[in-house]
């Protein structure tokens, strides 16, 4: 069977490169699972969701990703993050206490929108490291 | 010791030093240009794909109108965003890119536009507020080691100054490109309105595919085109950062040659001047004797 090639991007570095079976990406209008053969499409990404890159044979590659876009064609895949992390560099402890203090602004002002993101943020990066939130 | 002989000892050690300190310099600026050519690379990948989703979108989707691909008709007021550096001790480096802004504002000037410039680096906005010029933005203290969040901000500044009413219609970028180590040149880049620049001219004949769109075309536009910005002004800043290094580096490694150059003329004027000295001793002593020995002759 045909493969995706995938590329995971950031501006400032590129974050992961290879060959996989299957990427699921959250874009704003939902989850979207792209396979080889799918048609081209260009998607704009929420702020905090969790990419999943699934390769046969080998584990499943998570990444955070915030905000940016996917683009699909030629089975080609390349999602362009504004910020990126693969869920094995997550550093669990200070995604944690980002979280609480984002939860905490969030709790004395509710309409603090800069925490708000900064908490869907968190969540994704803790999900990504494959932590319960 | 003769008071020329400690002149000269005292200019041979202070050019001594100085080109320590500017060959410290040139060693510095060579290996900062080589994470600034690593920086490079590694925003390459991501200009590279945005570039390619933007003209996918403009290509297969002529019918969407955006505020930022469409030219006003009659442009009253340009933005010029001038990428210069925080520190000096680059050679010609500012001066050239400052020189090229110049020149723009005289092109678009004579078309009857009004220039705001924006700035980015201590030099440019020194050089700024010294003539009393008014600048639409202004941010310092990346120039070395820019980062994507830098970029953002400046692109955020002038892309709410262009979709303003009565902000500016257009916006240009002054700022220097990174060729090769010996090699660095001024460029001037229009960025709004858009025009998507092919990185590789053999994907020009490729037919873009026709793409999908997620959720619809017009909202794909719309926050695709700021990121496409952000990173065209981002490269700017990058490629600018390494010509800065290289700059430096040649810069001080001329001054070090010149240093080395004056040391060596100094010395042998300082050697010429200890000769000297030493024989208009031997010369005193020689005479002395004599005129003694003359003088004892005549007693007898």
């Amino acid at each position: 069977m045909a493969k995706l090639r995938v590329g995971v991007v950031s501006p400032e570095r590129e974050i992961w490169s290879g060959e996989a079976d299957m990427v699921i990406a959250k874009t704003v209008d939902g989850e979207i699972g792209i396979m080889p053969q799918h048609a081209p499409v260009l998607g704009v990404l929420v702020e905090g969701g969790v990419l999943r890159v699934k390769r046969e044979g080998e584990p499943e590659l998570v990444a955070a990703v915030h905000g940016g876009f996917i683009s699909v064609a030629d089975d080609e895949v390349s999602v362009l993050a504004e910020v990126a992390e693969l869920g094995s560099e997550v550093d669990v402890a200070a995604a944690r206490d980002a979280l609480d203090r984002a939860q905490a602004s969030i709790e004395a002002n509710q309409e603090d929108a800069d925490a708000a993101i900064e908490a869907k943020r968190a969540r994704a990066r803790l999900r990504a490291a494959g932590e319960e939130v | 010791m003769g008071a020329q002989l400690r002149l000269l000892r005292r200019r041979i050690n202070s050019v001594k030093s100085t080109a320590k300190i500017t060959r410290a310099q040139e060693l510095i600026a060579s290996s900062r240009i080589v994470r600034a050519q690593q920086r490079m690379q590694a925003a390459l990948p991501y200009e590279r794909e945005i570039t390619r989703a933007v003209t996918g979108v403009v290509s297969n989707a002529a019918s969407v109108d955006h505020p930022l691909t469409v030219a006003k008709e009659n442009p009253a007021k340009a933005g010029v965003l001038i990428v210069t550096s925080d520190s000096g001790f680059c050679g010609g480096f500012n001066a050239n890119v400052l020189r090229e802004a110049e020149a723009l504002r005289g092109l678009l000037e004579s078309r009857g536009m009004t220039v705001v410039p924006f700035v980015t680096g201590r030099k440019g906005v020194t050089w700024h507020t010294f003539r009393n010029r008014e600048m639409g933005g202004s941010w310092v203290g990346f120039s070395r080691k820019p980062a994507y969040a830098d970029a953002k901000e400046i692109a955020g500044v002038l892309i709410d100054s262009f979709k303003d009413e009565n902000g500016i219609d257009e916006i240009h970028i002054v700022s220097t490109e990174f060729v090769s180590m010996l090699t660095q040149n001024v460029v001037v880049k229009r960025v709004l309105p858009l025009e998507v620049e092919e990185t590789e001219a053999t994907e020009s004949t490729a037919i873009p595919p026709y793409f999908e769109f997620e959720p619809t075309a017009g909202d794909v536009l719309e926050s695709l085109l700021p990121r496409y910005v952000e990173s065209r002004i981002f490269t700017a800043l990058l490629q600018s950062a390494a010509s800065e290094e290289a700059a430096r580096r040649r810069a001080m490694k001329s001054a070090t040659d010149n240093a080395n150059e004056l040391m060596r003329v100094l010395t042998q004027q300082m050697n010429q001047a200890r000769q000297a000295e030493i024989t208009q001793e031997i010369s005193e002593i020689v005479g002395g004797a004599n005129a003694l020995a003359d003088a004892a002759a005549g007693k007898e």
